[in-house]
């Protein structure tokens, strides 16, 4: 229920909302969770094993039992924690993990079963019959598996990343974290101040704390105010810090819009890429349940979280309200409810030395060992001494002291320190370099020491920055933590919980230690403990008392779980919202890219570029109509394509050639200026890494190409080769590939259509086959070079890229005038293999020159990289599998990429399999299909037939092994 | 004890008291004669088919920590047979044969589950490729489907089609591909091997390994030195370590591999999916998490944990494949330490030294080769002769050539 | 993670691609395959501790670094361009 006089929302500004489709009215300043507690929902959700009725645990990120969905359809968004979900107007919440309506869930006769259910047990059950795991028992655990849904649908919403650089992060702004950003800001840092909630302020915003006199929520407002008069300090709420990573490198997840009704262009979350020098963990720290029997009721919630609802929200979690608490602390509670005017029916301190601090019911070394009241808490028993008492009451308290927040001190590998005294794990020092945790997460628990601790460390972050430590007046505050003794179970009938979200109970932890299953991690993985939504923060500490007194040891030799990234749960479209769509990788175009899009080409991927697959003509219904029209245009009259996108290198200096014969098998300091010649280039490891031509175009200037798909791995080499081995070479390289737009004029009639527009125009002899040199076109420094792939006469032209569309076009139009035109990838394709010419299919990583039949073009003069290499025994043997072509003679006329190659009568399976096809293609110029491939002692079976066999495409083949050069074996038409 | 639905029954109407130890915690004896060194999947698998297969018992795990908690503990749970070369393909066939078997073998419900793995493919060219891959797993005795678009479309409708940056041309759909309970595999080894005699010793860290004339006579650990006739090294991402105890050099270099899983959710990815342009996989787990990993972060490490970079690309490439899984959120990232060998296949071989054995280089792809590593090992060493589906993982293939690069990359060890 | 590129300055790793040991710097001589061949391509110490391996500042200047690092602890220690590093030892 509301209370008058309390909280920080706005009842000025009431908010509609739903929850499983009843309407309830909240206020702005509301969670889902407050909203739902002031209008009397307890029932928030189902436990994910037993379907157990539960409520709010929580008022933090930290809940583990109010988890929901929020929004419909696309935008649904599941396992939503209700105490991290601001009310906004319209806002749609439904539970989770039900069948049926959440106060009678079909599936919580999972609870009549809690012995048959207990840890482990599917790793003994469910293997008979062998069929029935996959078929019967998985599919059913499947289904009930998991909490929330995802829609299955993209979401429409917007994520966004960025990065921010700061000279200090403070982690945390209540009294610590305010401190230390003040104090870094007044040293002359810049700060970041990132905080997990929507409000600033910490623990003060839900306590009647006083600082210097005044309330905690008012001085919080001066030091915000304070904060913003230095210029320096960065304020970011609803900012998650959820990763310490190497480099001073943080990740933070910031909720941008889920507060707020879905705009399209308000962005949902952004996640955070922050570069610290220095940080200060001011998290604080965590208070943890006990686990005593059936302690997970609605209505069960910890005492500090009914301090949070009360102080922050104005709610009253209950009207007759009990605690149970192992610590003075807890019992701020009772004396803020009473303040209130909320009854409090009885404070159960576990110490038998406990003090009263106001005027309520205690029950000193009292426990409480048992509840009723299933879909909402009406009763506790307790027990004191000897005897056992009920105690009406619709709302628990509990507290079993506090958890510092130390998730982020082991990110790094880090592991905590126990501390007797606070019965609490600590951050161990320097367990994160450049962060320093200061106040409740380093386990100091009074507010004063907070302050001087926030100062404190901020000083120290500021000294290991070179810069001073400003003097800072410490607030007058209270300095009491108060004294607590842990208790970690309570034994009695009935299942005690340690970890809320999985459902497992003291009974599990204890089964685990009974089979041996005794390190921590064993018992974690072996009972789920720990692996929920939240993470283990309501569990670890609890699960490892019990698993230590449960194999006779004490806690620090039991050890600890570690903690990774990420702290509270990340939505994978905020980290990877760089690669949503085509996001993911960059888009590159060539220059003919308009014009083969204006001509209804398909385009395709090529890489990260776009080529056009082919030119369609109006007529051709198929692909395989252009194409083939295409390869015969080209072969009978021009055609003109553009291969702008293969790397283009630039190399000069007057060690360039020295250079060209270190990094290529074949000689090239023999080369000409004014020649162009085919470059095979290998790996260290002596295989085939790529191949392409290099010209060279003056004294010491050389322009290298790659093929398309290894145009960065060689620019990366070459790069290699210069600074990490031969830095005693003078030459330089650069990538020319974007600046030079490039493209084929191939056939009979490319030198006619050149001639049409080159400046002056060329003939064999003054430009032969492989001869290149700068000419004009239409006015403009072109470069041109006389190479094929396709095995016609035919050139390259390339023009500074800004002319490209424009040549483009002109080249096009005038293949046109002559009888050819544009062609695109698959003639391209078919063209090469035609003349027997490899591509990455052939060079596919695993090749050696051997194995592709240019073994000699390894320059016996002289040492290259990859030559020691390939003249490994394994790598020189006949038997390899080695370039062959392959052509149909059987009855199916069909050729396929992939099949395997067998001998004519051989079974196809491994023992015989000698071989495999790379390209196919439809040779219109040889009037059948046509191949390259593989084949073990291939060129030595040229003239045999073989059996092809495609299993997966169901086609098997007689094929002949034939020569690769297809078409005009001699080479005549190239050197026309 | 041995575990079905009618003990977990019976037990369960006396509360559960009755449940035995999964495997004893024996101190080490001063002698024994094979030595496993590293007590994660591989060297517990050796360790039980040592026992079963060869009747060799007088066998101890030595393992630094807890019993898998190694890079069995913690990874992406894929079982597959979609090798494409000699040497790998008649190897993972064999153990995915052993993986079918494995329940019952091991009397331990390791959850295999032959939901399917489809290898989507994004151009031509990828598709040829995995249908020469697709045609070896089929002539090796093994499934394989290729999938077109609309193909895939019918498997896996909550892909992006339309939007992705690169599109879906298809997939190579192997159907006996799947996943398993990865804590499970470790532990249904370990208590096997543990009930046929085999002692498996925690908390011992193998600090040198005692060599005399070229022959292994045991080693020395933080509980005091064994004898053996016989020492396995079983190691993982420490092999290097290892391998220097005993003054030997590996073609290896550890590298940190980065593994996510989502919170829990109801099911709404059946099969295991990998993406073709940026190393990308994901499978739902029967808890109802989406388990996904990616590229390695690249650089040589032993820290056991990754960096944002990587963790961002991985997790780019889920949006980009499914943006469906935008709205769950990332509840935990590890990182593993793996030995990447130097053309990423492994090693089962013998050492140069005396009765020491080599088990190194699995890479990130040690998981479903758990079953058959252990089978090939221990085959090994009970009779010094190579298994046959192992017959190719030599210690000096790098020396001779005859490398099995799956991946095609060369000899860089990052890039497999 | 961060590495101060010597003429770049301090920047995120994410601009960096990293190859291996330093190892890759001392080429062999031999003409033809050998033993220091083998340790070359593929042998290699993969120590759990203080390393130098190759760097390539691919989304900056495109320099190869030598990077002096720990791998347990992934702190960086010293960068240097490898072309210096390699003049350096002939």
């Amino acid at each position: 229920m509301r209370i008058e006089g309390y909280g920080r929302i706005d009842r000025d500004t009431p908010l509609n909302f739903s929850f499983d489709a009843r309407n309830f009215q909240g206020f702005k300043g509301d969670t889902l969770a407050s909203a739902l507690l002031a209008n009397g929902v307890r029932l928030m959700g189902r436990s994910f094993k037993y379907h157990r009725p539960r409520g709010v645990l929580t008022a933090g990120s930290e809940e583990p039992n109010a988890l929901m969905e929020i929004g419909q359809g696309a935008a649904r968004t599941p396992n939503v924690r209700a105490t991290m979900q601001e009310v906004f107007a319209g806002l749609e919440a439904h539970s989770q993990n039900r069948m049926g309506p959440l106060r009678h869930d079909l599936l919580s006769v999972n609870d009549l079963l809690p012995n048959f259910l207990s840890a482990g047990f599917y790793y003994k059950t469910f293997m008979w019959p062998r069929a029935f795991w996959e078929q019967i028992y998985e599919p059913v655990i499947r289904r009930a598996a998991g909490l929330g849904s995802l829609s299955g649908q993209a979401n429409p919403d917007r994520y966004e990343t960025g990065f921010a650089h700061c000279d200090i992060l403070v982690i945390g702004s209540g009294p610590t974290g305010l401190m230390a950003a003040l104090t870094a800001a007044e040293g002359g840092a810049d700060v970041i101040l990132a905080e997990e909630s929507a409000h600033f302020g910490g623990r003060l915003i839900s306590e009647a704390e006083e600082l210097d006199g005044q309330p905690g929520p008012d001085w919080v407002a001066e030091m915000l105010e304070a904060l913003h008069e230095t210029g320096r300090v960065r304020l970011m709420n609803r900012t998650t810090v959820t990763g310490a990573y190497d480099g001073g490198t943080y990740g933070a997840l910031e909720r941008v819009g889920l507060h707020l009704p879905m705009t399209p262009d308000l962005p949902q979350e952004c996640f955070w890429r922050i570069h610290a020098r220095q940080a200060v963990l001011a998290a604080g720290a965590l208070e943890r349940p006990i686990a005593f029997p059936m302690n997970d009721r609605p209505g069960i919630m910890m005492a500090s979280a009914i301090r949070s609802y009360l102080h922050h929200h104005g709610v009253a979690a209950g009207r007759k309200v009990t605690l149970f608490a192992t610590n003075d602390d807890a019992h701020r509670t009772a004396l803020d409810l009473m303040a209130a005017g909320v009854e409090v029916a009885g404070v159960m301190d576990s110490r038998t030395d406990a003090q009263a601090q106001g005027d309520y019911p205690l029950f000193a070394g009292a426990q409480v060992i048992s509840t009723r009241g299933r879909q909402a808490l009406r009763e506790i028993t307790i027990r004191q001494g000897g005897s056992e008492q009920r105690i009406e009451t619709d709302c628990l308290g509990v507290s079993g002291g506090w958890n510092p927040t130390l998730h982020l001190t082991c990110h790094m590998n880090g592991r905590p320190v126990w501390n007797e005294d606070i019965a609490a794990f600590v951050p161990t020092e320097g367990a994160v370099p450049g962060l320093t945790p200061a106040g409740a997460c380093n386990g100091v628990y009074s507010t004063s020491r907070c302050l001087s601790a926030g100062v404190a460390a901020a000083g120290a972050a500021l000294q290991a920055m070179g810069a001073k430590a400003p003097e800072m007046e410490i607030p007058e505050a209270s300095d009491s933590p108060g004294k607590a003794r842990a208790l970690w179970l309570v034994e009695g009938k009935g299942r005690a919980w340690l970890d809320f979200a999985n459902d497992v109970t003291s009974k599990d932890i204890k089964l685990a230690a009974q089979e041996n299953f005794r390190s921590v991690e064993h018992m974690k993985r072996y009972t789920t403990q720990g692996m929920a939504p939240d993470q283990g923060k309501n569990s670890n500490i609890g699960a490892l008392a019990l698993l230590a007194d449960a194999t006779g040891r004490a806690i620090p030799e039991t050890g600890t779980t570690t903690y990774r990234p990420p702290f509270a749960p990340v939505s994978l479209a905020a980290i990877g919202a760089g690669g949503q769509g085509k996001a993911f990788a960059p888009q590159r175009f060539t220059t003919s890219h308009e014009a083969s899009v204006a001509r209804g080409a398909p385009m395709i991927e090529a890489g990260l570029w776009y080529r056009p697959s082919y030119v369609p003509r109006p007529g051709e219904a198929t692909w395989r109509e252009a194409c083939d029209r295409e390869v015969t245009m080209v072969r009978t009259h021009v055609g003109v394509c553009d291969v702008s996108t293969l790397g283009k290198i630039d190399i000069q200096g007057p060690d360039a050639a020295a250079f060209l014969d270190f990094v290529y098998a074949n000689m090239f300091s023999t080369l000409k200026v004014g020649r162009v010649r085919y470059g095979l280039m290998l790996r260290e490891d002596g295989h085939v890494m790529d191949d392409g031509t290099t010209a060279r175009l003056g004294e010491t200037h050389y322009v290298m190409t790659t093929t398309t798909a290894a145009a960065g791995e060689v620019m990366k080499h070459l790069d290699f080769v210069q600074q990490c081995l031969r830095p005693d070479l003078n030459l330089r390289t650069i990538s020319v590939t974007e600046q030079w737009a490039q493209f084929g004029v191939v056939g009979p009639r490319s030198r006619e259509l050149l001639n049409t527009l080159l400046d002056s125009p060329i003939d064999n002899d003054s430009f032969p086959f492989m001869a290149c040199g700068e000419v004009g076109v239409a006015g403009v420094a072109a470069r041109l070079f006389r190479i094929s792939f396709s095995g016609e006469q035919a050139y390259e032209i390339a023009v500074p890229a800004r002319y490209g569309d424009a040549l483009y076009r002109l080249l096009v139009a005038q293949a046109e005038a002559l009888g050819g035109g544009a062609y695109g990838m698959e003639a391209l394709n078919v063209l090469r293999i035609e003349k027997g010419f490899i591509t990455h299919s052939e060079i596919h990583g695993r090749i050696t020159a051997f194995d592709i039949g240019m073994d000699r073009m390894i320059s016996a003069r002289k040492m290259c990289i990859g030559k020691p290499a390939a003249s490994r025994a394994g790598l020189q043997d006949p038997m390899r599998e080695r370039l062959i072509g392959l052509k149909p003679v059987g009855a199916v006329k069909q050729l396929t990429a992939g099949a395997h190659l067998f001998e004519e009568g051989a079974a196809p399976v491994a023992a015989n399999d000698l071989g495999y096809v790379t390209s196919v293609g439809f040779s219109p110029t040889m009037g059948h299909f046509i191949g390259l491939g593989f084949l073990s002692d291939g060129p030595s079976r040229i003239g045999d037939r073989m059996k092809m066999v495609d299993h997966l495409r169901g086609v098997e083949t007689l094929v002949e092994i034939c020569d690769p050069v297809f078409h005009d074996p001699e080479g005549e038409k190239l050197r026309g | 004890m041995r575990y079905s639905g009618w003990q977990v029954l019976k037990q369960g109407l006396t509360g559960n008291k009755g449940w035995q130890p999964a495997w004893r915690d024996p101190d080490p004896k001063p002698q024994y004669d094979v030595l496993i060194i590293g007590g994660g999947g591989h060297g517990l698998a050796t360790a039980f088919y040592l026992a079963k297969e060869h009747g060799i018992t007088n066998v101890a795990v030595l393992e630094r920590g807890y019993l898998g908690g190694g890079n069995v503990g913690r990874n992406t749970t894929i079982v597959r047979a979609n090798y494409g070369l000699p040497g790998n393909s008649e190897f993972y066939s064999h153990s995915l044969k052993l993986w079918e078997g494995m329940e019952q073998e091991l009397n331990y419900n390791v959850m295999h589950s032959q939901r399917g793995i489809i290898n989507l493919f994004h151009s031509d060219g990828q598709r040829d490729a995995y249908a020469r891959r697709g045609n070896t797993m089929i002539n090796q005795g093994d499934d394989a489907i290729l999938l077109d678009n609309a193909g895939c479309r019918r498997l896996l409708p909550y892909l992006d089609y339309d939007q992705t940056r690169f599109p879906i041309y298809g997939g190579l759909y192997h159907k006996r591909g799947g996943t398993a309970r990865h804590d499970a595999v470790a532990w249904g080894y370990a208590r096997g091997a543990d009930m046929r005699g085999v002692d498996l010793i925690q908390q011992c860290e193998v600090t040198g390994i005692d060599i005399e004339n070229g022959r292994v006579t045991g080693v020395q650990t933080s509980r005091g030195p064994i004898r053996a006739k016989k020492v396995a090294m079983a190691a993982a991402g420490r092999s290097g370590q290892v391998a220097a105890m005993a003054g030997l050099r590996l073609p290896v270099e550890s590298h940190i591999l980065q593994a996510f899983v989502t919170e829990g959710l109801k099911p709404c990815i059946d099969h295991v999916v990998t993406y073709g342009m940026g190393h990308f996989y994901i499978s739902q787990s029967d808890k109802g998490g989406l388990v996904f990993g990616g590229d390695l972060d690249f650089y040589a490490s032993y820290a056991a944990r990754g960096n944002l970079p990587t963790a961002e690309h991985v997790i780019e490439a889920g949006m980009t494949l499914m943006p469906m899984i935008g709205k769950a959120r990332l509840l935990r990232s590890w990182g593993g330490i793996m030995d990447m060998s130097s053309d990423g296949s492994p090693i089962i071989d013998k050492a140069p030294v005396e009765g020491l054995y080599v088990n190194a280089g699995w890479c990130y792809g040690g998981f479903k080769a758990v079953p058959g590593s252990g089978f090939s090992y221990a085959h090994l060493i009970a009779t010094d002769r190579h298994h046959a589906p192992a017959a190719r993982f030599r210690l000096d293939r790098f020396n001779t050539g005859l490398v099995m690069d799956e991946e095609a990359k060369g000899s860089q060890h990052n890039l497999h | 993670m961060r590495i101060k590129c010597p003429l770049c300055g301090d920047r995120d790793s994410r601009e960096y691609t990293y190859m291996g040991h330093e190892t890759y710097l001392d080429r062999p001589g031999d003409e033809g395959w050998s033993a220091d061949w083998d340790d070359y391509l593929h042998l290699r110490d993969n120590p759990a501790g203080v390393t130098r391996d190759l760097w390539y500042h691919g989304a900056g200047c495109t320099s190869w670094l030598l990077v002096e690092r720990d791998t347990v602890t992934h702190d960086i220690l010293r960068v240097e361009l490898a072309r210096d590093a390699k003049r350096g030892r002939g």
